[in-house]
């Protein structure tokens, strides 16, 4: 399929249409009241990046403290702070903001349609996620410390033990799940009812397709988030007693509330990364994506499968055996479509004219890595392993395979895939190789020795640890200062290609590469398909 | 599909109602202010999911009780008295009961079950006695919690009168017997011979009505 | 299939210096252990079964990527074929996918139900956690209970003594339990959640507050076994280890005696101290080593504690003004806020000695004395 402008959007050098022509604020307020999706867009990626920054900084400190057994450099209380703070950070502020940057910027340009659908909603839905996260890192620095309970907050840790900053905690992941919300609204009302004519549901790119789906399970779960931070925030504060039992409540409930928007969220942060791998890897095999549809179906199925098998958090909290068996089959389930995504892939690649630029080389090391994460997931699932498993580093090894090597690394996949699209330039591509393959050796080392010393006994969320854990924690630690690093190369990179250094590059950028974004010029234009184009 | 390049594109069968919803599409372009409305409506629509979930969320607090009295997830027994009545008594196995009292952290009192363990036959009525003193110098209301495990037998206990059902207040220096008649269902699998009841007991003085320590100071 | 897979990550390991040799010889630290049970061996056996088979599937799906990644390349020359879908295939690699899930299903729900094996135990302990610390009671004989803690000295944690063979999974009291018998563990707790890990058992339970939890494990072989609480708790999480001794059945029955007997003499020791006045210094003295392995992960080796969530003492109004040393002695018996109750971990006389000694260390100097009857007198009002 290809496409045609109806009206040439593009056709004037600098693409802005005549008719629709506005004056561009210069400076700070053009950043402030934007509504601009490519704007806000940039505003999401920036701020996502600015977390990822904060949230490593913390990770840093928590590799540090454990590269030797003993207490060095924080206290435990301070400790548990970082690991919260890490989590919550990495989670809403850096993985969720950078996908709905991505969003932003190309939905709206792969379905054709002039903008985002409620523009004046997207501003706000960006400009409220600083002030949670300000709130929730100058809890920090309360008396007491910041929410020290793990990003999961169990209650009653989280209710009875925790310290007055709870209050700031609840605040700020509400005003996060109304900025998700919002954005999810926006995303889901942009495809059903901005589509350029043409452009039916089938032919979507699938990285829209992808969104669509997340957008609808966020809208579906960030609620019930909401929920269980005011029924902590009651607790602790106005005396109800959801979560304790001398009141008549039950701990395990939270669990239960929880984790049922818990692992939807999960698929949240990778749904939106197999779109991403969807795009790329067809365009640098120059070879169509291998059962489109299957992988339609497969997303919808893994996204609706995801709300029952919840309680796989929760196996050693004590259940029925028929419960526990009913939640390891599902989750067993799951991996069943996210394979055919895995099979598809490596289909379209099969007998393709393969060409290694940087982001396939992300892409790749996506597909392989995040195969990996998936593959301990389904070990997770085995119930009577799973209680030796739970609660380890080997749980820590398993999602931050899932979200680093895959969230993560599909993020910079999309970043290098389209920044040439959004600055007309090419980026540094030696930096960029450097920031791969540093990036690849260090996460590897960082994450691959978790597995073992998870298996052999070491609890996750402890400041120390018995020695025979020792070795292994000071390979991980040098492997996670190497991949701090590392993504400083990336920092360079990117501001690099904000100041426009690089060669002009053509409107497809890349020789495979399909869809409407590459048939507008370089750098995409400030307005683009002010008049839709028609899609044969 | 947008990947795919045109000379490629022989396979794709265009699916007819999507076609005609295009074509719709390219006849009669829709304006901005139709398109503005139409997004209202959408988002709209949105917003009462999204308040529609928020109120499941606490919907699941009631219907969590209700999956717990289903698969006795949580060991929890029934909280409201059962009436014995035309129960058949199954004298073909007994069951044995074994009861654990604990006191929570920060709960002053004595607490002690007068009988450590039962054995009766499924459906036969049984009742056991707790002891409670109040050493301290103040006054304090107590609430038992229940918990059994395995958790399914929670199911098959059917308590007739428990202690629990209440608040227990007892003055300075104060001490009791309370009293908890029950009998096992007859239905409860024959794999389960015995099982646990454990009782907790806090003090809820604090968080407690104020008319119970009205009826505490009048009695 | 063990030894491979030791193999492999010994080329890892050689890269590292093995300066713990000695006690990581007999614990593996790259994989999980068969463990002392017949069901840890069975877990073990299932979770190599699964590794394997995940290691194949990886194996075969790269393999085909990496095969593509080589003989497909633009730059020798490959064309882009034109296929994009294939039906046959596509529900090929559905069904196959699934017959292998069942195959992993099937082990995974037998060895579940082996272990929720609901049978009557000969020895029944109940298991309570709290911050941060184990207490087991043995329900067969009421008169044993007692409190576990941890037993590696502060200073080894803060780097100033060379750390021990044992760091961290080293307690004062250890459970001990019989080898060749049905041991049940109910597990519940005091405050937050724990969770009662015993890698060796393999056995994971929660402790939730108000509810039980059970577990059971059958040893084989008498020895030490050590795990840690699993579940986040607070502070001092990762310092609540668990060690259970796995005694020989006579071996078994002459130790739950032995602790019978010194339950009675500890009883009988504490209604003499009722009657008698310990010296001050007795008081400091004692006060000290309660302090040191009580309280001193909150408020502090000099009393400044970690305010505002942990108060000093040092200079406090309940450790200083002489009206409030019942307050003083209640707070240490009941809790108070966020501070655990430590009226059943701690003697009469240990909880008279620790009060002097609050308040009379770090310039706390009131010269209060409190005995053994005045703790009496506010536990049981006489």
């Amino acid at each position: 399929m290809s496409t045609e402008t109806l009206n040439d959007a593009h056709d004037s050098p600098d693409g802005h249409d005549a008719h629709h022509e506005h004056h561009i604020p210069k400076g700070i307020l053009r950043w402030l009241f934007t509504t601009n999706h490519k704007d806000i867009g940039t505003l999401y990626l920036w701020f996502a990046f600015i977390m990822f920054l904060i949230g490593g900084a913390m990770a840093m400190v928590i590799r540090a403290e454990l590269f030797q057994p003993g207490l060095q450099i924080v206290d435990p209380h301070f400790f548990n702070q970082m690991t919260t703070v890490h989590g919550l950070i990495m989670v809403f502020g850096a993985v969720m903001p950078a996908f709905t940057g991505l969003a932003n910027w190309m939905i709206p340009m792969m379905i054709g349609a002039p903008d985002m659908a409620l523009p004046r909603m997207n501003n706000w839905s960006f400009y409220i996620l600083p002030f949670a996260f300000i709130i929730l890192l100058s809890s920090l620095f309360m008396d007491g410390g910041g929410p020290a309970f793990g990003w999961t907050f169990y209650a009653p840790l989280s209710t009875q033990y925790s310290g007055d900053s709870t209050a700031l905690f609840v605040f700020s992941v509400h005003i996060m799940g109304i900025s998700s919300i919002m954005g999810a609204i926006n995303v889901v009302v942009t495809i059903l009812n901005m589509r350029a004519p043409g452009m039916t549901y089938m032919k979507m790119p699938l990285f829209v397709w992808t969104w669509l789906i997340t957008a609808f399970l966020l809208i579906a779960v960030m609620p019930v988030l909401a929920g269980a931070v005011t029924m902590v925030l009651t607790d602790k504060f106005f005396g109800t007693s959801f979560f304790d039992a001398a009141g008549g409540g039950d701990p395990v409930m939270f669990q239960h509330i929880f984790w049922f928007f818990g692992h939807p969220e999960v698929y949240i942060m990778i749904l939106p990364a197999f779109g991403i791998i969807s795009a790329i890897v067809p365009t640098f095999s120059r070879k169509r994506l291998f059962g489109y549809a299957s992988m339609v179906y497969a997303t919808a199925s893994i996204a609706l499968l995801s709300f029952i098998v919840w309680a796989h958090h929760m196996f050693t909290t004590g259940m029925p055996v028929a419960a526990e068996m009913f939640f390891m089959f599902a989750t067993m389930l799951i991996s069943v479509p996210t394979g055919v995504k895995v099979f598809n892939w490596v289909a379209t690649m099969w007998r393709g004219s393969l060409t290694f630029e940087v982001p396939m080389m992300f892409a790749i090391a996506f597909i392989v890595l995040f195969t990996i994460g998936g593959l301990s997931g389904l070990m997770l699932a085995i119930i009577p392993a799973d209680f030796q498993y739970h609660d380890t580093y080997f749980v820590v090894a398993h999602f931050h395979y899932v979200l680093v090597t895959g969230a993560l690394f599909s993020i910079m996949a999309a970043v290098y895939y389209w920044l040439p699209k959004w600055t007309g330039k090419m980026f540094d591509i030696t930096l960029a190789k450097w920031h791969f393959w540093c990036s690849l050796i260090s996460v590897n080392v960082l994450f691959f020795p978790m597995h073992f010393v998870g298996l052999a006994g070491m609890p996750r969320r402890i400041p120390d640890y018995a020695l025979q854990f020792a070795d292994f924690n000071k390979w991980i630690s040098i492997g996670g200062f190497a991949f701090g690093l590392s993504q400083l190369i990336f920092l360079a990179l990117i501001i690099k290609a904000c100041r426009k250094i690089g060669e002009p590059v053509s409107d497809q950028v890349w020789e495979g590469a399909e869809g409407l974004e590459w048939e507008i010029p370089s750098p995409a234009p400030y307005h683009t398909f002010s008049t839709p184009p028609l899609i044969k | 599909m947008s990947e795919q390049p045109e000379s490629k594109s022989t396979a794709e069968k265009p699916n007819v109602a999507l076609e005609n919803e295009r074509t719709a599409h390219a006849e009669i372009p829709k304006t901005r202010a139709q398109m503005a409305s139409e997004n209202a409506k959408t988002a709209k629509k949105l917003v009462f999911v999204v308040i529609g979930m928020l109120g499941f969320s606490f919907a699941l607090v009631p219907l969590y009780d209700v999956f717990c009295d289903l698969t006795g997830i949580n060991g929890k027994p029934s909280n409201e008295a059962a009436v014995y009545e035309s129960v058949v008594i199954d004298e073909s196995r007994t069951i044995k009961v074994e009861f654990i009292t604990r006191t929570h952290s920060g709960m002053a009192w004595e607490f002690s079950a007068q009988t450590a363990e039962i054995r009766l036959h499924p459906g036969e009525m049984g009742e056991v006695e707790f002891y409670v003193r109040n050493p301290t110098e103040h006054d304090i209301i107590a609430q038992a919690i229940p918990s059994i495990s395995p958790g399914i037998a929670a199911l098959y206990v059917n308590k007739t009168e428990c202690f629990c059902f209440k608040h227990q207040p007892l003055k300075a220096g104060e001490e009791a017997i309370m009293p908890m008649k029950f009998y096992v269902d007859p239905q409860l699998p024959k794999e389960f011979t015995f099982f646990t009841l454990q009782y907790t007991l806090y003090d809820i003085s604090a968080t407690v009505q104020p008319a119970v320590v009205v009826a505490m100071d009048n009695s | 299939m063990n030894r491979i897979f030791t193999l492999l990550i010994g080329v890892m390991l050689t890269f590292s210096n093995s300066a713990i040799a000695t006690t990581a010889a007999e614990r593996s630290n790259v994989n999980m252990r068969p463990g002392a049970s017949d069901i840890s061996l069975e877990v073990y056996e299932l979770h190599m079964l699964m590794l394997w088979i995940c290691v194949v599937i990886g194996v075969l799906v790269f393999g085909v990527m990496f095969y593509s990644m080589v003989m497909h390349r633009k730059s020798t020359g490959a064309k882009a074929a034109n296929f994009h879908e294939n039906v046959k295939v596509e529900v090929l690699w559905t069904v196959i996918p699934f017959i292998i899930l069942i195959a992993m299903a099937w082990p995974a729900a037998t060895t579940l139900i082996a272990m929720e094996d609901t049978s009557e135990a000969e020895v029944t302990i109940l298991v309570t956690g709290s911050q941060w610390k184990w207490h087991y009671k043995y329900q067969n004989n009421p008169e044993v209970e007692f409190f576990s803690l941890l037993a590696t000295q502060r200073e080894q944690i803060s780097n100033k003594f060379t750390k021990g063979d044992n760091y961290l999974l080293e307690v004062d009291r250890p459970l001990v339990i019989p080898t060749g018998k049905k041991v049940r563990f109910l597990i519940t707790s005091d405050d937050v959640i724990h969770s009662w890990w015993v890698p060796d058992f393999a056995i994971k339970k929660d402790a939730n507050p108000g509810f039980i939890n059970e577990a059971w494990t059958n040893v084989n072989e008498p020895g030490i076994y050590r795990g840690q609480c699993a579940e986040l708790c607070g502070k001092d999480h990762g310092f609540m280890p668990i060690v259970v001794i796995a005694k020989g059945p006579a071996e078994y029955s002459a130790w739950v005696q032995e602790q019978e007997s010194a339950a009675r003499r500890a009883n009988e020791e504490e209604q003499r101290l009722l009657a008698m006045n310990m010296s001050m210094e007795e008081l400091m003295t004692q006060g000290k080593k309660v302090y040191d392995t009580a309280c001193v992960a909150c408020h502090q080796a000099n009393g400044g504690g970690l305010p505002p969530m942990f108060p000093a003492l040092k200079g406090s109004k309940i450790a200083i003004e002489k009206q409030n040393i019942p307050v003083h002695i209640d707070n240490i018996i009941n809790g108070k806020n966020n501070m655990p109750a430590f009226g059943k971990q701690l003697s009469m006389s240990e909880i008279a000695a620790v009060v002097t000694y609050e308040r009379n260390a770090w310039g706390n100097n009131t010269g209060d004395m409190v005995q053994a009857k005045d703790v009496n007198f506010v536990i049981n009002g006489k």
